[in-house]
């Protein structure tokens, strides 16, 4: 990511030190994870030292430290899911991609997560490909969604 | 839009807006809530507005999408006024039949309606339907006839009267006395009286102070702060407005969760409307008060839904909870003093002020005032979001609304509170619900979420379920939460893999005790609640997956076993098709045998066996049968022995 964004994210809050969460969400949200050289660039503009925004980076689920897969797939596992079978289609979707949640594979390809729930309790076991929602999920069916992705 | 400067020049522009308005002209209001976009809403939508412009009738039809009326086992769920019909899981094909039946020729397209599963007889409108009928819909009532993105909507169905009220005919005391008398409690969680809350604040001496709205909604099956942020942004930042000329602040925060764009949307698109109109910002409605808001994203904590958490985070640091020595009404957010309430709490308070007090409190019980809206989903058949008075039983929220269990299963238990409520069993299905009746039962009403669980569900995987939950989410500031509730996870795993000993159980509740005591926030001191409840109430499962290795809801993968009966065995190869670890055994005329080594327990066999056959079985606790021999697996049918 290039400074010049960074700093166009950082002057759109201000440059407040308190910004900071607003900030990392938005280069998260663009770049899809925060690389080590943009984090340092955040480090000196809103002068906060890089120890505090790894400890934000570490402490909220949003923010990636490592690139993610093109397509990322969220496994509902909230309790609405959970109680309807959950489990059984994340432990598929593991075997079946070979990576646990917070994982992405060696070619780029899938990130898997665990979400606490997607707000669709009617639909669950629910899955969520790129913002899709796949709903009455089961471990038959998760082969057939995931090949089509590319 | 010019800034509206007064009350006299808000009711023109409300009349100017009504009158614009032909309450006899159609329109179709349609779900664009998440749970029904995740239905195929959008496309419906898209395909009102083809087949409207198609035919000609653009200008003699509005079509809308609205917040979320509930119904979301149902979606997508369109009503069409003035009729008030009512269409259940419309799909585009719906669309053109809908539009020359019903718009054109007034006629209702009956299989679209409501069937009651009994009886069969067919609801036409939204309060005909027993799901709807049997709630209270104050707050929720409004999502189904206003588009979010519309301030118009609001402004039409009363919106914003409350804060002209306030600010012109009532003294900052008035407004207090009135939250005060009407006794509302936090929709949140911990149900502290909304009104003392803001007492304290307002009596601080402090000159800056703040509100905030709560909507890090982060329990997990709970979505109605959600909805009502998606579907009625007005409503929320009317009641905050208010809150905020009641105690002094001029400033003041909606923080809510990244994982809901669509709810960040409506509301920063709401407050640049409020601000537009001239409900926010300098010199409100010419009353010389002002207030700004902002808008802060969580990035996903789920300790953040705690006040001082959520008030760190604010500051731009890791939301960690501080002790509350000091209330934060008193010390909050960077040392001021700060109302924070939940999203559903504040949408009460316009309600308050325009219906008053009284009107409130007919609604509820002795300690519990006014209505509550729970997200009702799990082993449910009405999955969705119900509005009730407090007072009502588990009993008529899960069968007259929630319409029972599905599947003609047994219910087992509700849970409720989320990660830090309990499970409530059958026989106590008779409980009012409200604050102080659910804690006594050893849940908590929590923010809402209401987790219907049948006889399939494992009360010791629940119990593991939340434990797993709270440890992902514990910030890991104090020990008797981080380390004492790994410990907790630690004998449940073992118990659920039916490595249990004798003496778990005690050991479990010891160490529940400390938590409880010794937490420093309301995370681990009701961490141990949902381990404390099903023990409380489903001793004998734990003891069964300990003593028997045995589980008796056929739930926990290490207890369990699938074996195809082979007299019930067809040889369908619909299983072994389907199989994703392909250990199932067999051919065509060849009974199917399990090979327990490969199977990987994902249940696939039992869900896609004919239920005519009904040939694949769970066991627990019990040893496999041995498969029966290569040579007894021929199938002969009748049929071929000719």
């Amino acid at each position: 990511m290039e400074n010049e964004r960074i700093d166009q994210i950082i002057d759109k809050h201000q440059g407040e030190a308190s910004s900071l969460i607003q900030v990392l969400l938005e280069i998260q949200c663009e770049n899809r994870w925060l690389p080590k050289e943009a984090l340092e660039r955040v480090s000196e503009k809103l002068q906060v030292p890089l120890t505090r925004i790894q400890h934000i980076a570490t402490f909220y689920k949003a923010f990636s430290l490592v690139p993610k897969g093109r397509h990322e797939i969220h496994i509902c596992v909230g309790t609405a899911c959970h109680v309807r079978g959950a489990t059984r289609v994340l432990d598929n979707v593991q075997d079946l991609l070979g990576i646990k949640p917070g994982e992405t594979d060696l070619d780029l390809k899938f990130s898997l997560e665990t979400v606490n729930c997607v707000g669709c309790c009617a639909l669950g076991p629910v899955m969520d490909v790129d913002g899709k929602i796949y709903g009455n999920m089961a471990p038959s069916k998760t082969a057939d969604v995931i090949k089509n992705y590319e | 839009m010019p800034r509206i400067n007064s009350p006299e020049e808000l009711e023109k522009v409300r009349q100017e807006i009504l009158s614009r308005r032909d309450p006899s002209k159609p329109c179709i209001s349609i779900c664009a809530g998440a749970g029904c976009l995740a239905s195929g809403a959008g496309e419906v939508i898209a395909a009102f507005k083809a087949e409207i412009e198609k035919q000609g009738l653009t200008t003699e039809v509005n079509t809308k999408g609205t917040g979320c009326p509930g119904f979301c086992e149902r979606g997508p769920v369109l009503v069409i006024y003035p009729e008030e019909i009512c269409y259940l899981q419309v799909k585009p094909e719906d669309v053109p039949e809908i539009v020359s039946q019903t718009i054109k020729e007034k006629k209702v397209v009956d299989r679209l309606l409501y069937a009651d599963p009994t009886t069969g007889e067919k609801a036409t409108h939204e309060s005909d339907i027993p799901f709807y009928k049997n709630q209270e819909r104050n707050i929720l009532g409004s999502n189904i006839k206003i588009d979010p993105k519309s301030i118009e909507d609001y402004l039409a169905i009363d919106g914003y009267s409350a804060l002209s009220k306030v600010l012109f005919l009532m003294t900052s005391e008035q407004v207090l006395e009135e939250v005060k008398k009407s006794n509302l409690r936090g929709r949140g969680g911990g149900g502290f009286p909304a009104g003392r809350k803001w007492e304290g604040s307002r009596n601080a001496p402090d000159p800056i102070k703040y509100v905030i709205v709560n909507a890090d909604e982060g329990d997990p099956g709970a979505f109605m702060d959600r909805a009502l942020l998606e579907g009625n942004p007005h409503s929320i930042l009317e009641g905050l407005i208010i809150g905020a000329y009641t105690i002094g602040s001029h400033e003041g925060y909606v923080y809510v969760r990244q994982e809901y764009p669509l709810a960040v949307e409506n509301v920063n698109i709401a407050i640049r409307q409020a601000e537009e109109y001239g409900f926010l910002g300098r010199n409100i409605l010419g009353s010389g008060f002002d207030f700004t808001v902002k808008v802060h994203q969580g990035a996903g904590a789920f300790v953040c839904g705690e006040s001082t958490a959520l008030m760190t985070a604010l500051e731009g640091r890791a939301g960690e909870p501080r002790p509350k020595y000091v209330r934060s009404n008193i010390v909050g957010l960077w040392g001021k003093p700060t109302v924070l309430n939940n999203v559903e709490t504040w949408a009460n308070v316009p309600l308050i002020i325009n219906k008053g007090a009284d009107w409130f409190t007919q609604f509820g019980t002795e300690g519990s005032k006014g209505t509550k809206i729970f997200s009702l989903v799990g082993k449910i058949t009405n999955t969705g979001l119900v509005e009730v008075s407090m007072g009502i039983t588990l009993k008529d929220i899960i069968y007259k609304i929630g319409g029972g269990i599905p599947g003609g299963k047994r219910f087992k238990a509700v849970q409720t509170g989320g990660p830090s409520g309990g499970c409530i069993p059958e026989k106590l299905l008779d409980l009012k619900v409200g604050y102080d009746e659910l804690t006594k039962a050893g849940s908590m009403m929590g923010s809402g979420g209401m987790i219907v669980m049948d006889e399939d569900t494992c009360m010791v995987d629940v119990a593991r379920y939340f434990l797993n939950f709270l440890i992902d989410e514990s910030c890991g500031k104090c020990t008797p939460c981080r380390e004492g509730m790994r410990q907790m996870l630690k004998i449940l795993n073992n118990i659920a893999e039916g490595k249990g000993r004798e003496g778990d159980i005690e050991l479990l509740e010891e160490l529940a005790e400390v938590a409880v005591d010794a937490s420093l926030c309301a995370l681990g001191k009701s961490a141990p609640n949902p381990l404390l409840s099903t023990l409380r109430y489903f001793r004998d499962e734990y003891e069964a997956h300990i003593k028997e290795k045995r589980c008796p809801a056929l739930s926990c993968k290490e207890l369990i076993a699938y074996h195809i009966d082979p007299d019930k065995c067809q040889a369908c190869m619909i299983c072994l098709k389907q199989c994703p670890a392909e250990a199932v055994i067999g051919g065509k005329n060849r009974i199917h045998v399990i090979d327990q080594e490969k199977c990987t327990k994902c249940g696939t066999c039992f869900e896609v066996c004919p239920p005519r056959f009904g040939a694949v079985q769970k066991i627990s606790g019990e040893p496999v049968p041995a498969p029966i021999p290569e040579d007894a697996r021929t199938i002969v049918r009748k049929s071929k022995e000719k």
